[in-house]
């Protein structure tokens, strides 16, 4: 799956662009505050009917103006499918897939799948166990509706469960129920992350492996209460623990993914370089696990990703692009010689473009 | 907002008290009552006064009446032996004009949402375990909300009557009379297939 032509207006900085891409390797280059990114997050914003980093759709309508229009032709083998994205300041933003607008904006999701590697990756280190579930969730959720259901249901009771806790009233027959209820879907989202982890780590370890050459030892674990003791026993030996703080201190919403290198902490005790290599493997296994589900191969966006790796993990995120293994390819980078040098030195076929005040000339 | 009128100010204030009334439609009621006669204005207002002297809930099942008991709670006609609960008076209002069911109601007065600040003990539930053990009710009716709270509180009913000898059924939930199977969303079609009964008992 790849996209043939590009144009936005008013989206973010960029005033009007129309592009002719590349099947395999795109490259935007240009200084900083240019837009190389906004590009990236135009077609980002095609795939999750969404801004990567802004989530309120007013605000990426470019200053003064009045709305912004991303329109793109995706070609899956023979089929031609047109994208259209339009916001009107004041309006509900509308969304059509060949003409059709789409009457639910979840409907779309999965159906152009990107993957984006950017250094605002990083959080899913620094931050707390919130945002690895997310990026996990919305990954198991793509393939797997029932996981999505029990877990809108779940994070629902536990919020009823939570107000009920604080109003420090003592009777537990209410909890009795609460408890019931959520125990089922608990062990079925379980279940499924169990699932999943076996599924996805075989492909992250050897892209990990394979990108650093083998010279440290990683992992990525699944770490649940629930693997020591079952849902019902947690909530049982946590009651008198949760009345008296008031809400509920255990269970599969405090469910984290463990980075580790040689067994410590990544965040703590990985090098800046190598919390890259791993998120890169993370990112690059979220890719080939949705080419594995769906039989797409999904849009690949890498934000700036060249800064900071040494010279043989650049050089082998290149072979895989080289041995067309990631599909198209959108590359952004401040060096306007480097990475086209290195595209011409393998013969990867590709169309640079210069970004500046979010305009953009053809090399 | 100031309307350069202590009168008009409390009238629009009172008004605007109502759900979903804001100041702006609140004004507009106001100024309206202001252009009826005095009489038509005195019959308005009676009408709210006797509303809350006359009207209260049924001893037995919270349903509203005028007297002590509920028309449907007095009539001798209605079968003692199935009580249908239901959240609210409306959701009564909408079973009655069913014409389908011939027992008596019990008015819960909500569900269970401890996030809106409603508990078990916010609701006539342990009345309705009194009125089961007291009459000779052989099946409850749970008509509540298919909501998550709906459910909730199902499930909290369930528990609390488990020791009494006594049928507990659920209306069913699944496709509505005359829909085509194509437009349903996928959670009611899905319910609907597990919720699915014996044709030859349909006949």
């Amino acid at each position: 799956m790849y996209i043939s032509k590009l144009s936005l207006v008013n989206f973010k900085n960029i005033f009007q662009v129309d592009l002719e891409l590349s099947s395999r390797v795109n490259c935007f280059l240009g200084d900083n505050g240019q837009g190389k990114t906004n590009l990236l997050d135009a077609i980002y914003h095609l795939s999750y009917t969404k801004s990567f980093f802004n989530s309120v759709d007013s605000q990426n309508i470019m200053f003064k103006e009045a709305f912004y229009v991303i329109q793109a032709s995706i070609s899956n083998f023979d089929e031609e499918i047109s994208l259209y994205c339009g916001l009107k300041k004041g309006e509900k933003k509308t969304f059509k897939k060949n003409k059709k607008i789409y009457k639910k904006l979840a409907d779309h999701i999965g159906l152009f799948p990107v993957v984006m590697i950017t250094p605002y990756d990083i959080n899913l280190i620094l931050d707390g166990s919130e945002s690895r579930r997310r990026f996990f969730d919305a990954l198991i959720a793509q393939f797997d509706k029932n996981y999505l259901l029990s877990l809108l249901q779940y994070n629902k009771l536990l919020k009823q469960r939570n107000s009920f806790l604080k109003t420090k009233n003592t009777s537990i027959d209410l909890l009795d129920v609460y408890d019931e209820q959520m125990v089922e879907l608990a062990n079925s989202i379980f279940k499924s992350r169990e699932n999943f982890t076996k599924e996805f780590v075989p492909i992250f370890n050897k892209y990990y492996k394979d990108i650093s050459s083998n010279k440290e030892k990683v992992s990525l674990d699944y770490f649940s209460s629930l693997i020591e003791s079952s849902m019902k026993d947690i909530f049982i030996n946590n009651r008198n623990k949760d009345q008296i703080i008031g809400h509920t201190s255990s269970g599969v919403h405090r469910d984290d993914f463990l980075f580790t290198i040689n067994e410590n902490p990544l965040k703590k005790f990985g090098s800046q370089g190598q919390q890259k290599t791993f998120l890169i493997a993370l990112k690059l296994a979220k890719f080939e696990y949705i080419k594995l589900k769906k039989n797409i191969t999904p849009v690949l966006l890498l934000d700036d990703i060249f800064d900071k790796l040494d010279d043989h993990r650049v050089g082998y995120i290149l072979s895989l692009i080289e041995k067309n293994k990631l599909g198209q390819t959108f590359i952004t980078d401040t060096n306007k010689e480097k990475i086209p040098n290195i595209l011409k030195k393998l013969n990867i076929p590709s169309k640079l473009f210069w970004i500046e005040e979010g305009n953009s000339f053809k090399i | 907002m100031d309307f350069k009128s202590k009168l008009l100010n409390d009238a629009v204030e009172q008004m605007s008290s109502l759900p979903g009334i804001g100041k702006r439609s609140a004004l507009r009621l106001v100024l309206h009552l202001l252009d009826q006669s005095e009489k038509e204005v005195k019959d308005f207002t009676k009408a709210f006064e006797n509303l809350k002297e006359h009207l209260n809930f049924c001893e037995k099942c919270f349903h509203i009446t005028e007297k002590k008991l509920c028309e449907i709670c007095s009539n001798p006609s209605r079968s003692e032996e199935t009580i249908c609960v239901v959240q609210d008076v409306r959701d009564l209002l909408a079973i009655e004009s069913t014409q389908q069911f011939y027992g008596k109601y019990h008015v819960l007065g909500g569900v269970i949402s401890p996030m809106e600040g409603i508990g078990p003990s916010d609701l006539k539930v342990n009345e309705l375990k009194e009125r089961i053990i007291k009459e000779s009710t052989n099946e409850i009716i749970l008509a509540l909300p298919a909501t998550m709270e709906g459910d909730t509180t199902n499930f909290y009913i369930y528990r609390k009557l488990q020791d009494i000898q006594l049928n507990i059924t659920l209306i069913s939930r699944g496709i509505g009379v005359g829909n085509q199977l194509e437009y349903i969303d996928e959670l009611t079609l899905g319910k609907s297939l597990l919720d699915r009964s014996v044709y030859k008992n349909k006949i």
